[in-house]
């Protein structure tokens, strides 16, 4: 398969009077043409921060890139300057916010709005723009669009205001869309919709989605891939059916098994993981979830686990993993998701810096 | 059922809002249902269902349009003295959804905890204030030290426990819970959720669980009543509910949850409610029926015949 995105070793940290933040620590995936690679994480791991680094969307300063490389398309986007990075953001990259009120311009019309990426991107001619604008929003499921071109931000609804969003990031068929909790604000009727409408338009024109959400009910609907993230590092990574079945790092497990299920009657008290995350001003030595972690070994707190290799496309990041690592059993909710799963490795390999 | 006891008794409740220009918002359009002591009430529905108009006028912020809610067999709604209203005031507590609004920024965690217990005159002594604004740390899993702390050095997970200690301080009988776990992380969202259950264990509280979240509704929610556009058109038993869904829009609300499940999420389908699919004839009376025991249906009386049909 081919990459179209590949992010290496990325680290961005923040200065803050309280000390520099250390918000994303190292992270490394890619996505594939045409797939849904998911980042899942709680407020603060990083996720939103890994993705606004990718459009060079972090305010510099406070923010900085200290490490790494994004290659997109071949080009190392940390390298761009920003009249470069202009001419890709919105046009090979697009971007849907969580908040459809606050991303939009409420003093424009949002067929303006959707037009304005043609005109700049496509050098459509002002009457061609705004037909493709008609066209983009009955794509996305606008009813009557002639009139809704023509109206402001204001007079949409919630799921209606984050269609038009989308309208404006698929604008300019971008090769990239990244999704930022693009449905958490939204009742679960129209999230579904909205989803369904995610999936149809991919197929269509084989764009590639990163899709943040801290929801496991929406990563198992998107995604092909999926990352977890925990202070600012991915902590496992693999595709959808290993994450889900055969989960290997303790943090994994810990949001598996915090939620409920709907399928299940049980009343038993929810596994909810204890404590907070860490204050990434000062991460702690060794690793970062070993104080939440009740399988946490003396090793967690002294030394960071490496990247293990259980499958082709399956990594965690835990201890857990060595060989010489006691055997555990995971909480009670993850076992019964289990599923041997022939693609895996016989024992996990330890993967080197370098790959 | 009939031996539980009736805590609450909400009879056919309407909010209107004047929104002018002679317009009027029909925001909870006549609902009919009680809740028991000790149980957990959910009430699930889109934005804009009225869910939040009907825990807000239940508890008294709200004067209701017409209708009755009943606490105790008291009416919350009509003219009583200052005492007796003080004193349902302090039966009926409520938890917000934003961890952030609903403290006061420039009240130390102490004088939000005790507010309550200083306007009921619940502790006598400083000392044994300070003795109760302790405990009720400990109790929702704080400790003490963070008690002369501001709202603004906590996390979202920790300034929700410390509404539930405020809503806890004044010993209520009865906890309206507004969509109390919406804003905090997956994570914290299940020891929120463990904690108002340990909670209502050990006190015997009585809560209604107002939220958008089904999956934490089921798990949490004894009976679960399911509201759309004022109306409240499903209640049943949790498990009941989510295995015979018998209304139209119950149906398609529960087809559009997703399962973290990739395998499920392969092959589920969503059915989508159209209110017209009803059919209703001119002059046809929807009523709040019971189609098997305790478990209600806003339905027209041919509908009931169906859905009786199709439950036996």
């Amino acid at each position: 398969m081919e990459k179209l995105l590949e992010v290496k070793n990325l680290e961005v940290s923040f200065q803050t009077y309280g000390g520099e933040v250390q918000a994303v620590r190292g992270v490394s995936f890619h996505v594939n043409k045409g797939e849904t690679l998911a980042i899942v994480g709680e407020s603060g791991s990083g996720k939103s921060v890994t993705s606004q680094t990718i459009m060079r969307l972090i305010p510099t300063p406070p923010g900085k890139i200290k490490n790494g490389q994004i290659i997109f398309d071949g080009e190392d986007l940390v390298k761009k300057t920003d009249k470069e990075m202009e001419q890709i953001r919105g046009k090979d990259i697009g971007m849907i916010f969580q908040d459809p009120m606050t991303s939009l311009n409420p003093t424009m019309k949002v067929g303006k709005q959707i037009m304005e990426v043609l005109t700049k991107h496509q050098k459509m001619d002002k009457s061609a723009a705004k037909e493709r604008a008609i066209e983009l929003l009955r794509l996305v499921g606008i009813p009557m669009p002639e009139k809704r071109v023509n109206q402001y931000p204001h007079e949409f609804s919630g799921g209606m205001r984050q269609r038009a969003m989308i309208a404006v990031a698929l604008a300019s068929n971008p090769k990239l869309l990244i999704a930022d909790e693009p449905t958490t604000a939204l009742d679960v009727t129209i999230q579904a919709q909205i989803l369904e409408l995610m999936k149809d338009l991919q197929k269509k024109m084989g764009t590639s989605i990163i899709f943040i959400t801290h929801d496991l009910g929406v990563v198992a609907n998107m995604a092909d891939r999926v990352a977890v993230m925990y202070a600012g590092k991915i902590v496992e990574m693999g595709t959808v059916d290993e994450i889900f079945y055969d989960p290997r790092h303790p943090y994994t497990w810990g949001l598996l098994a915090s939620m409920p299920s709907l399928d299940s009657d049980d009343k038993k008290e929810l596994a909810a993981i204890p404590g907070s995350p860490p204050d990434l001003t000062n991460p702690p030595k060794g690793d970062a979830f070993a104080p939440r972690n009740p399988y946490a070994m003396k090793i967690d707190f002294e030394l960071e686990p490496p990247m293990f290799k259980i499958s082709d496309t399956h990594y965690a990041a835990t201890w857990l993993l060595h060989p010489d690592a006691p055997k555990v059993e995971p909480p009670e909710a993850v076992k019964k998701r289990l599923r041997k799963l022939s693609s895996n490795y016989p024992q996990p390999i330890i993967v080197k810096e370098s790959e | 059922m009939a031996e539980k006891q009736k805590l609450i008794e909400i009879k056919n409740l309407k909010q209107y809002f004047n929104v002018g220009n002679g317009q009027v918002i029909k925001a909870v359009d006549g609902v009919t249902f009680d809740i028991y002591k000790g149980e957990t009430l959910g009430l699930v529905g889109e934005s804009g269902c009225g869910k939040s108009t009907t825990g807000r006028t239940i508890i008294g912020l709200y004067q209701a349009t017409a209708g009755e809610v009943l606490f105790n067999g008291v009416s919350v709604h009509a003219k009583k003295s200052a005492k007796e209203l003080k004193e349902l005031k302090r039966k009926m507590q409520m938890i917000f959804q934003d961890p952030y609004a609903s403290l006061n920024p420039r009240m130390t965690v102490a004088d939000i905890i005790a507010e309550g217990i200083d306007i009921h005159g619940l502790a006598k002594t400083k000392e044994e204030r300070m003795k109760r604004v302790y405990e009720l740390l400990e109790t929702v899993g704080l400790n003490r030290e963070h008690a002369n702390r501001y709202p603004h050095e906590f996390s979202g997970g920790q300034r929700q426990r410390i509404g539930i200690a405020r809503a806890l301080a004044v010993e209520p009988e009865f906890v309206i819970a507004d969509e109390p776990i919406s804003a905090l992380d997956v994570s914290i969202q299940a020891q929120v959720v463990n904690l108002m259950k340990r909670l209502q264990r050990e006190k015997g509280l009585t809560y209604l669980f107002i939220a958008h979240d089904l999956s934490m509704v089921k798990y949490i929610s004894d009976r679960i009543g399911v509201m759309y556009f004022g109306k409240m058109v499903e209640l049943a038993e949790a498990e009941e509910l989510y295995r015979n869904p018998i209304h139209p829009y119950t149906k398609s609300l529960l087809s559009a949850i997703p399962h973290p499940d990739p395998e499920i999420e392969r092959t589920r389908r969503r059915t989508i409610y159209d209110p017209s699919q009803h059919n209703y004839k001119e002059g046809e009376q929807l009523e709040f029926r019971e189609v098997a025991l305790g478990h209600f249906v806003l339905c027209s009386e041919e509908e009931y015949k169906k859905y009786k049909a199709m439950y036996s």
